[in-house]
């Protein structure tokens, strides 16, 4: 479970996050929405530890953030651009990040296979296509069997193949318990994916529940109208 | 093999493998080589060597390291989003750029060197501290350009500034002193000039080589000063623990920018 309480995080006098608390439950798909600069990227970044929050706290399972990295290995994080050393060769890019973690064997190489990267191991990075980068991306996030995965506008990039096998790969981890935690412009990804909805706007939530609650809280019939009107500020 | 080191492997395999590597060490083999087969004198050549190395090294680090930075933010944060400490992470990407640049600097020296079949061992000292000198340069001014990218997070502003410092110490510096002994020659201003000495790493370098060789004229006025008022084993001492501090000081800043570091 991963459990935020009153964080904010200012840069300089601009406040993305303005006290923020949420709880995550374990085993649950929760969609992250909001409009650009809302602080989606901040709050998933302050999870990981790569922003450090002004004031509040996040703890998960427990654990307390503050500054330590091994918990990170519970975390499996696909951000939304992917770049790795221009002059390494695919299959490097992997052995590098499985040999950061040492004694770890149970790897989940499926989706290597699946986006058949395997015929791609020798090309240098740089050689790659964004939607190819965007593939390995996603591998690395899966590799280590994560509890929690987080996963930045996954399917941005990616072709309607490629895209639908993410997804599905989403479902499976998740009816394993894996907590999942994704952010997306895609509307129609929401109603497919996501049970649960945390609505940001201007580093605020302002609705946390599920998608049925979301569309009777607005009178709206629809999903993207539900969306739009929260939007509006109706 | 612990995480510090494997960081270090696979960055040397990517920096290796760049374009702007290769140049670099072709552009010192080309000189070495082109230097030594014009002249039999070895000390002359290794002075020449110098002059064009601390240019050539400071420039190259500098940019190189700022560029790199800039170039793998995604990497980094890629990177940090795996469980590695952050301390880790910045000496792992610190060193595996220091030590492909020192080593190519190294190398494309010493081959020609070597082939040359030139009676260099007779000043193999001498040598060794142009390779010192040249391998701080690259600790010193890599260090200054991580600072430089850690701390902007506008890149062009990131490079126009490691730029201005390359500029700063490797011409202006001098140019400045040069001024305020013109404008202030009725004065004794030996020891202000030594004072000033310490503040640019490039100067220093310059120091432990010429001291080395007894060619005193060769490395302008603060050189001269420096050389009359020490003596060579006093004057190599301070050079070079001021040349550590230089190493240490922007590395261990950048290191607490990094550590505290949105990305």
């Amino acid at each position: 479970m991963i459990e935020i309480s009153n964080l904010s995080k200012n840069f300089g006098a601009l406040e993305a996050i303005k006290n923020l608390s949420v709880k995550i439950q374990q085993g649950s798909i929760t969609y992250l929405v909001g409009p650009n600069a809302s602080g989606k990227t901040t709050l998933i970044k302050s999870i990981l530890g790569l922003v450090k929050p002004s004031s509040g706290s996040i703890t998960i399972n427990k654990e307390r953030l503050n500054g330590n990295h091994e918990y990170r290995s519970k975390i499996g994080y696909m951000p939304q651009v992917a770049s790795f050393p221009d002059n390494l060769a695919v299959q490097e890019i992997f052995s590098m990040i499985k040999n950061l973690r040492e004694g770890f064997v149970d790897y989940d190489e499926e989706l290597i296979n699946l986006f058949k990267l395997e015929k791609e191991k020798n090309k240098r990075l740089k050689n790659l296509s964004g939607g190819t980068k965007q593939k390995v991306n996603a591998a690395i996030a899966f590799l280590f069997n994560p509890e929690i995965l987080i996963l930045d506008e996954p399917t941005a990039g990616l072709d309607p193949v490629s895209s639908s096998i993410l997804k599905d790969k989403i479902v499976s981890e998740n009816k394993r318990g894996k907590t999942i935690i994704f952010t997306s412009h895609i509307l129609s990804e929401l109603e497919e994916l996501a049970k649960e909805v945390i609505f940001l706007l201007e580093g605020q939530i302002r609705f946390n529940g599920t998608i049925e609650e979301l569309i009777n809280s607005t009178s709206k019939h629809n999903l993207e109208r539900a969306i739009a009107s929260i939007m509006k500020g109706d | 093999m612990n995480i510090l080191a494997k960081i270090i492997r696979y960055q040397i395999h990517d920096i290796s493998r760049s374009m702007w590597l290769i140049i670099y060490t072709l552009f010192f083999l080309l000189t070495s080589y082109g230097l030594i087969s014009f002249s039999n004198n070895i000390p002359k050549v290794l002075v020449s060597l110098m002059n064009i190395t601390l240019i050539i090294i400071p420039m190259v680090s500098i940019i190189f390291g700022t560029i790199y930075l800039y170039n793998n933010k995604d990497y980094v944060v890629l990177m940090l989003s795996q469980p590695i400490k952050r301390t880790v992470l910045y000496f792992g990407l610190y060193l595996g750029l220091v030590i492909p640049l020192a080593f190519s600097f190294v190398i494309g020296i010493s081959i020609p060197l070597i082939l040359s079949g030139k009676n260099w061992l007779e000043h193999i000292a001498v040598i060794v501290y142009l390779f010192t000198s040249g391998v701080f340069q690259t600790i010193i001014f890599v260090s200054i350009a991580f600072l430089i990218s850690i701390v902007n997070e506008n890149r062009i502003l990131g490079l126009g500034l490691s730029i201005f410092i390359w500029l700063c110490f490797a011409v202006l510096y001098d140019g400045m002193l040069l001024l305020i002994i013109e404008f202030f020659q009725d004065y004794p201003l030996e020891k202000m000039l030594i004072g000033f000495l310490f503040f640019n790493p490039i100067d220093l370098a310059r120091i432990l080589i010429i001291l080395k060789l007894d060619v005193a004229a060769l490395m302008g006025y603060t050189g001269a000063v420096f050389q009359k008022f020490f003596n060579t084993e006093w004057g190599i001492i301070l050079s070079l623990s001021s040349l550590t501090i230089w190493s240490i000081v922007p590395l261990l800043i950048g290191k607490s920018k990094f550590l505290k570091k949105d990305f």
